[in-house]
């Protein structure tokens, strides 16, 4: 058995693979799920249930997916450029602190319409910080940015948790490691009263968008996507190398960070150390999911909410643990990846 | 004759709408050198592949010493005897030379490694066929010819008496290749058999016994080495009779271009060491040299990839310094990489976004990237310049390197350049599109475009030139007229012998 390139990817193929690939890993979950005792197709009826069944599970899982569109987005952008970008998790932190930071100490008083833009972008401008840092030791001295960025998840975590317990610490919160909540004017608009769902997961499509039509449109897009597909073309062509993965390290570096000022924003008021449950590292696999496309990343942020949200209905409702959205994420992840690998590839006898 | 150590029988493969062989036979006898001879697609890789085991046939044998070998096993072909040297070699460039041979060769389960046995094996192998190396030596900091002995060494360290050469000369320089024909036929005395594919009929007819000519997959015909000539071949391979251009007298115009002590310096070495040239409307100023010489330094300068670390540039009459990509393309200087592959192109994007990628500012308003125009342009191209294979929203990957070459010429001549700089623009590319790609040249030299080709094929220097320099040790000669420069001539410069003083070649 050989694999042989295919010449031309049939449109079809291409929308097909990941409906293919997410049909395949749940029918390998099923398996576990039916050696865990339960039936497997009200399980995930329960799944769906759990995850849109109520006007409070919908809204959740939309909120969910905002963070996860955010950081997918991030990894997607980076990842096209091939610039390795491993640590969405701690430009998350560093935004979110920013934010909470800025707010609890400095424009608090500022009125909403000024205050709310402000402090989105000091979240953003703050996650590309911590992505220019390691960019920057990859062009000068050829540091692989996949240690560095994954190494300063750590630090970025770890400073946000000393802050956390000191210099920003919330004096009313009975001792516990918590930061001071932003002001109420920092609060991001609700989309639907009571529920949690607000404005970020507006602003979190609408890039989508624009990333969409930057990366066909742009002269940036062809010449970032060039940078990435072939560097040594690329320099020949005149791509300015170095200036383009800086742009492209800001706007990734960029969306981890809204992705945290988001988040406070939106859902939190205030930073904790379990502010995200791994969104970052999240966002890779939503960004692996979508293929790099960033209206696929919307869809797979989604899903991904889909599953963890409607995991945990289900695991209330039949006493299967919710761990199956986590194998069911990562099945996914791999059964997309040999999806597209056949979408590239044929099998010859 | 006695029976063949090889005989492929009427071997058919289809890949989708094309058939890639067609009812193909060939046979191989002991001491034999046969050379298969095809342009780029004829089916040559194809069949080989299939001898080797890496693709099953869809109709056909495979036979050794009179045994069929089973098909789609490359363990088989092997253990009949079967090597493999590919035109990319599969080494590790980690490990060194010894390991690199004996990996394979060994039990994974084996407590140890027999090294010593192995060493004295290697050695005596390479005394044998007199492939010298050291195997010690990390592969990685082996030359391309060196690590080509090596892949040698490996399939005769497995037995092989049979040995396949996939286009073994695509990526030796003139000399390696020489010393690598001499060796094959060392081989051949001493009873191996061997098979190289080729498209290039001076070494087919110095060095094969029998030539098998391969066009769209057919075996079209078979002639004893003593039998036939190169346009014979050339006219079999190609299908009707092909004849490289050659340039015409004319008057060149002013100085474009002119250099003055120019020297370059990568990576702390200088490459390029105060060099002198000038370079006039209408005319081609041939550049020659074994590869590695110093002509990436000068076609990085002139592309605008490389800066001067010294010495005068004149472009148009006006002293330019540092040179940028974008100020070599607005000025009008066309480029025709080294490289077309790694270089040329970005083989997963469109063949629009190719044409367009180093004009970017003239496909676009706002940064926002105009892909009508980008598109039409690359229509313009694939219809003025001839380029099939591919629409302008395919991949470029899937253009043949011939067509991709087109193309490149195509982006480049098509707004008439005042300046050509073209590295090797035939190099690899098969005897009908090295016809056309000489033409467009010529062309181009006709419409008063200033040509500075950098190349080491001699054939092609003497045919496109007007006037000749060698470039030796990063050095460059003076000028000579087209109409002094002779093979004995050109040689002599190439080895850094030329009037007044003496360069030493690297």
């Amino acid at each position: 058995m050989r694999f042989e390139r295919r010449e031309h990817r049939p449109v079809a193929l291409v929308i097909a693979t990941p409906l293919i690939a997410v049909a395949a890993a749940l029918a390998i979950a099923g398996i576990l799920i039916a050696i865990a005792g339960a039936p497997v197709f009200e399980a995930y009826w329960n799944i769906l249930k759990g995850a849109y069944g109520s006007r409070l599970s919908a809204t959740e899982t939309l909120t969910r997916a905002t963070p996860l569109i955010l950081t997918g987005l991030a990894a997607a952008v980076a990842f096209r450029a091939r610039l390795w970008n491993i640590g969405g998790e701690g430009q998350l932190y560093l935004g979110a602190i920013t934010v909470a930071w800025a707010s609890s100490h400095f424009i608090g008083t500022w009125p909403s319409a000024l205050q709310i833009p402000a402090l989105l972008i000091m979240g953003a401008v703050a996650g590309m910080i911590l992505l220019l840092v390691p960019l920057w030791l990859r062009l000068r001295f050829s540091v692989d940015e996949v240690v560095t960025t994954l190494l300063l998840n750590f630090v970025a975590v770890l400073v946000v948790s000393m802050l956390i317990d000191t210099v920003l610490k919330d004096p009313t919160a009975f001792g516990w490691p918590q930061s001071q909540s932003v002001a109420d004017a920092a609060m991001l608009p609700k989309l639907l009263a009571r529920s949690r769902l607000n404005l970020g997961l507006v602003i979190a499509v609408v890039l989508a968008l624009v990333l969409a039509f930057v990366q066909s449109r742009t002269v940036f897009g062809i010449q970032s996507r060039a940078a990435g597909l072939n560097p040594q073309g690329a320099v020949f062509a005149g791509v300015p190398l170095g200036r383009t993965l800086v742009v492209v390290a800001c706007l990734s570096g960029g969306l981890a960070g809204l992705a945290g000022a988001v988040e406070v924003m939106g859902v939190k008021g205030y930073v904790t150390t379990d502010l995200s449950p791994g969104y970052g590292y999240s966002g890779i696999v939503v960004a692996m999911l979508a293929n790099l496309n960033p209206l696929g990343v919307v869809v797979a942020g989604l899903f991904t909410a889909t599953m963890f949200v409607g995991a945990d209905g289900m695991s209330r409702a039949m006493g299967i643990p919710s761990y199956i959205a986590d194998v069911i994420v990562a099945l996914s992840l791999l059964t997309m990846l040999i999806a597209v690998f056949f979408t590239q590839y044929r099998i010859r006898r | 004759m006695s029976t063949p150590v090889l005989q492929i029988e009427n071997v058919s493969k289809r890949f989708g709408q094309t058939l890639a062989n067609d009812n193909i036979s060939l046979s191989l006898h002991k001491g034999e050198i046969v050379a298969l001879l095809g342009e780029n697609g004829a089916g040559k890789t194809t069949l080989m592949s299939i001898l080797f085991g890496h693709y099953v046939p869809d109709s056909g044998r495979v036979m050794v010493d009179g045994q069929e070998l089973p098909a789609g096993r490359p363990r088989a072909a092997i253990r009949a005897g079967i090597g493999m040297v590919h035109q990319h070699f599969a080494l590790a460039p980690n490990l060194t030379v010894l390991e690199n041979v004996t990996t394979g060769t060994e039990s994974l389960w084996s407590p140890r490694s027999r090294r010593r046995e192995a060493r004295a094996k290697l050695l005596a192998i390479s005394e044998r066929f007199g492939l010298k190396v050291d195997p010690d030596a990390r592969l990685g900091d082996l030359s391309v010819g060196e690590q080509q002995r090596v892949e040698i060494l490996k399939a005769l360290y497995n037995e092989a008496r049979i040995l396949v050469l996939d286009e073994p000369t695509a990526v030796l320089t003139q000399i390696e290749a020489e010393r690598l024909f001499a060796t094959l036929k060392d081989m051949a005395a001493q009873g191996l058999s061997l098979i190289f594919i080729s498209h290039k009929l001076d070494e087919v007819m110095s060095t094969a016994d029998r030539i098998v000519v391969l066009r769209g997959g057919r075996h079209v015909a078979e002639r004893p080495a003593s039998e036939t000539s190169k346009p014979e071949l050339a006219e079999l391979m190609v299908g009707r009779a092909v004849t490289r251009p050659v340039r015409e007298p004319s008057e060149p115009g002013d100085v474009v271009l002119e250099a003055a002590a120019v020297t370059v310096r990568i990576g702390g070495v200088d490459r390029l060491k105060a060099v002198d040239f000038r370079l006039r409307a209408g005319e081609v100023l041939g550049i020659i040299g074994v590869s590695g010489n110093g002509q990436a330094a000068l076609a990085q300068l002139l592309s605008g990839t490389a800066a001067m670390a010294g010495g005068d540039l004149l472009l148009f009459g006006q002293p330019v310094g540092a040179l940028s990509v974008e100020d070599v393309v607005t000025a009008g200087i066309g480029r025709i990489p080294e490289d077309r592959n790694k270089d040329g192109a970005i083989g997963e994007m469109a063949i629009w976004e190719n044409a367009i990628l180093e004009r970017l500012s003239n496909f676009s308003r706002h940064g926002l990237v105009d892909r009508e125009a980008g598109m039409a342009f690359a229509q313009t191209i694939i219809d003025t310049f001839d380029v099939r294979g591919g629409s302008p929203a395919s991949r470029i990957r899937l253009l043949s390197g011939g067509n991709m070459q087109k193309l490149i010429l195509g982006r480049n001549l098509i707004d008439r350049p005042r300046v050509l700089i073209a590295a090797q623009p035939a190099r690899g590319l098969d005897e009908g599109a090295v016809a056309a790609v000489h033409e467009r040249i010529l062309d181009a030299r006709r419409q008063g475009t200033a040509v500075l080709l950098i190349s080491e094929d001699l054939d092609e220097v003497m045919a496109l030139a007007d006037r000749i320099q060698a470039i030796v040790g990063g050095r460059l000669s003076p000028p000579i007229p087209a109409q002094e420069a002779s093979t004995r001539k050109l040689g002599l410069m190439m080895a850094g012998e030329w009037e007044g003083e003496t360069a030493h070649a690297v």
